[in-house]
């Protein structure tokens, strides 16, 4: 299908100089065997230009000015993502328009993008969206999307969740008839504010889930921003009422949907754990800055320890993260397992490593002015989106034991 | 020292053990054969049983004895740390006296640094070495000694300088452990297990010449085998078997490390033993149980993240990277892995989680883990102070204030046993 399947995948990647310079261009280099446990020079160099493009691009002013807006990102920063980093289509391969890079490349992406928490569609449109299509639409659908996905000019989004909140495919109870969607799809990323809305739908009382795209001013279709606690991800629910719609993948699309939602699941864990070493360097940061009984907090054990064991924490969720994003570029056959651990490890960690932030600033860490509660809010959202941990603990169990 | 090539080491070695492996020679016979070519530790300086390579070609030698199933020299216990550490700083005649002994394993050895009010504050030990005449006479108990019942010799910290800070008027010692000065009682822990000893010294006499180092640089040498102790410890985990075989040396090779392996046997299970989990929750019918189900999951998230951390850490390693932080959380994680480990074990076993030996649960094991646990989180340096490390070495974090450095140890508040 991709440039995953073959067995001597290869990376096509140079780290662009500063400033970035139109698309990155490619070069080829060997996959090192033992890349589940180190990234590679280009990895690492690619690290590096996405960390110097949002240390440009999200501070945390720029987080609080986008998460106040409706839609929740700056059109000119996607643009530069898209067209200069070529971010969007990352994982797009590159007969459709995109850098055909696999999920280690996209975890290392999100693991930056969690770190500066950046407010933009890229989970739900270079992510849940474009891994929907790859993994379950059609040539045509791909044809049709992917190129406009992968240029960052189409914004699309995916909706399986309904009234229960379950990411399940098996779950979805929305019915395809005629060509057009009737009712309710609820907890859409950037659902407001995509282009295109990728729904999961039956075909028919009891019938197949496939995979159906609406456009977002199809008639019938009506959408509520919902009111969320991490407002620098945006959730909507969408009324269907004999919406047209059309069928992008096969008659029976569930296992590509499933794949793709682990594969997200993934990169969300990967998100996470950066946004965990984010908690762990400011909480480091204020306590050696902070000083009470004449000296810096930071040098308390009673600090100290704490400090220590959220840096485990953080790099066990590295870990984990990382792995899974292998196995996944792999197609390891324990990828099911291993996607489940590290989206209930990471999101533990992330929420873990948030709280103890808050804990370690005092009371100033439960201000508004203070940034923390930013990142505390997104580890609350990646907790349960795509499942809780406790639903992913389940699941590893059912593929491990 | 000359450059070779791997190829070349292997040559020789080969060319070596086919003139002179036999396995029908007796075990001691064989190491000091070993000890004459150097090939039994060939990254050793070639005037003290070695062959000064590299310490990269020794894998690609030991490869060669595997590969003719040819043994060893002696490993157990503390002898590779203390033979670390003379070589280091000791005299040639230490050298001389006891090198070839620790490689044949003719001598056994213990070392002698914790005491009852000296475990993670090793420096305020007070056991007191005094000049009397023309020897240093010894008084003082130490603890957590392996095997010192047995041994032949020990490496001994004892403070000599009441009037310096405390790291500074500490020396390092070899002590004769069969004099009647030195009494070792073994001492039994809390899983019922006697690993360790304690060890009382009562005007023990040392001559001058076992004084290793001068007079005062007992910390610093001490540091020397305690780093050896970190490095060598992956090593020497794999080292519990033999090689194994019906002629005479692997009969006799069998019989030492039996001998000197038998107060571990309870060494896996303090770990947690998280390889029994599944099958122990399988056969209990447990694993039905939607709630153990969940903590059986954290705990496999927590090793398995665990084990790709510390992979994490050789393979940059591997790659001659900087090493990150996930170099020095091992212990910690460990500590961490055995506990939920513990909690998992209860919850499978239930009611039967009271029971031991017989009556328990796999034949006591379970019972094992439970008991046996808590030590993770102590030995080897405790939680609290791999916690101090790892937030002053790799987050930077200041040291907190100490009232006991730069000052007379004679000044200073005593460490309290107890």
């Amino acid at each position: 299908m991709t440039g995953l399947d073959e067995p001597q995948r290869r990376q096509r990647f140079e780290p662009a100089s500063a400033p970035f310079s139109g698309t990155l261009k490619k070069v080829q280099a060997q996959l090192q065997t033992s890349m589940a446990f180190s990234f590679t020079d280009e990895q690492e160099a690619f690290r590096e230009v996405v960390q110097r493009f949002l240390g440009d691009h999200s501070s945390t002013a720029d987080v609080r000015r986008m998460m106040e807006t409706d839609t929740g990102f700056d059109a000119d920063v996607w643009r530069q993502l898209a067209g200069e980093l070529g971010l969007t289509g990352l994982v797009v391969p590159e007969e459709f328009g995109g850098q055909g890079f696999g999920d280690v490349e996209l975890g290392i992406v999100m693991e930056e993008m969690g770190r500066a928490l950046l407010c933009a569609p890229f989970f739900s449109s270079a992510v849940l969206a474009t891994l929907a299509l790859l993994e379950s639409g059609t040539d045509a659908a791909r044809q049709h999307y992917l190129p406009r996905l992968a240029s960052g000019e189409l914004r699309a989004t995916l909706a399986v969740a309904e009234d229960g909140g379950s990411w399940d495919p098996a779950d979805v109870q929305m019915i395809a008839a005629d060509g057009a969607l009737t009712g309710q799809k609820r907890f859409v990323v950037d659902g407001n504010s995509a282009e295109v809305i990728f729904v999961a739908a039956r075909n028919g009382a009891g019938g197949d889930v496939g995979l159906y795209a609406v456009d977002a001013n199809a008639a019938g279709l009506e959408r509520r921003a919902l009111n969320v606690v991490d407002p620098t991800r945006k959730l909507a629910e969408l009324q269907f009422a004999a919406t047209p719609a059309t069928l992008v993948s096969g008659p029976d699309a569930r296992d590509g949907l499933v794949t793709a939602l682990r594969r997200a699941a993934i990169a969300l864990a990967n998100e996470s754990a950066g946004g965990a070493q984010a908690m762990l360097q400011s909480a480091v940061d204020y306590t050696l800055m902070r000083v009470q009984f004449g000296r810096l907090i930071g040098s308390f054990q009673a600090i100290k320890h704490q400090c220590a064991e959220l840096l485990l924490e953080v790099e066990l969720a590295k870990s984990a993260a990382y792995h899974a994003a292998s196995a996944a570029a792999e197609r390891d056959d324990e990828l099911p397992a291993l996607a489940s651990a590290a989206k209930a490890g990471t999101s533990d960690s992330f929420m873990r490593a948030a709280i103890a932030c808050i804990q370690l600033h005092g009371g100033i860490g439960f201000t508004w002015e203070q940034d923390t509660h930013l990142w505390f809010k997104r580890a609350k959202s990646s907790e349960v989106m795509l499942g809780t941990p406790a639903y992913h603990r389940e699941l590893m169990m059912q593929h491990w034991a | 020292m000359t450059e070779m090539s791997e190829d070349q080491v292997r040559a020789d070695v080969r060319a070596w053990l086919a003139e002179n492996w036999d396995p029908n020679l007796g075990l001691i016979e064989w190491r000091n054969r070993l000890a004459d070519s150097g090939w039994g530790m060939p990254a050793w300086p070639s005037e003290w049983h070695g062959r000064g390579l590299p310490v990269g070609m020794a894998p690609v030698v030991e490869e060669e004895f595997q590969r003719i199933r040819a043994v060893g020299v002696a490993r157990s216990g503390v002898r590779m740390l203390v033979a670390a550490t003379l070589l280091e700083h000791g005299t040639e005649a230490h050298k001389a006296k006891f090198l070839r002994r620790i490689l044949t394993g003719e001598d056994t050895w213990c070392q002698l640094f914790s005491e009852p009010g000296s475990g993670s504050d090793l420096a305020g030990l007070t056991t007191r070495a005094e000049q009397v005449g023309n020897q240093w006479v010894v008084n003082g108990q130490k603890v957590w000694s392996t095997s010192a019942h047995k041994a032949d010799w020990g490496v001994l910290l004892a403070r000599t300088d009441w009037d310096e800070p405390k790291h500074q008027g500490l020396s390092y010692f070899v002590i004769d452990m069969s004099q009647p000065g030195v009494e070792a009682r073994p001492l039994r822990q809390m899983n019922g297990h006697a690993s360790f000893n304690e060890v009382f010294m009562t005007d023990a006499a040392v001559p001058p010449d076992m004084l290793v180092g001068e007079r005062g640089e007992g910390w610093a040498i001490a540091t020397t085998t305690l780093m050896h102790e970190r490095r060598n410890a992956d090593s020497l985990r794999t080292w519990t078997t033999g090689v194994g075989g019906d002629e005479r040396i692997y009969q006799e090779e069998a019989e030492e490390i039996a001998t000197a392996m038998a107060p571990y046997t309870w060494y896996p299970q303090r770990a947690g033993r998280v390889d029994m989990v599944l099958d122990r929750a399988r056969a209990t019918g447990k694993l039905e149980d939607p709630v153990v189900r969940q903590e059986i999951a954290k705990l496999l998230i927590m090793s398995k993240s665990a084990e790709w951390t510390a992979r994490r850490a050789r393979a940059a390693q591997q790659l001659g990277r900087p090493q990150g932080p996930e170099g020095s959380l091992g212990k910690l994680a460990s500590s961490h892995v055995a506990r939920a480990a513990a909690h998992v074990h209860t919850l499978i076993s239930g009611s039967d989680a009271m029971l031991a030996g017989a009556d328990g649960p796999e034949d006591g094991i379970i019972a094992e883990i439970l008991l046996s646990v808590p030590a993770t989180s102590i030995a080897g340096g405790t939680d609290e102070i791999q916690r101090n490390i790892i937030s002053e070495r790799v987050l930077k974090m200041p040291k907190e204030h100490r009232v006991d450095t730069g000052r007379p140890f004679n000044e200073v508040r005593k460490n309290t046993v107890g």
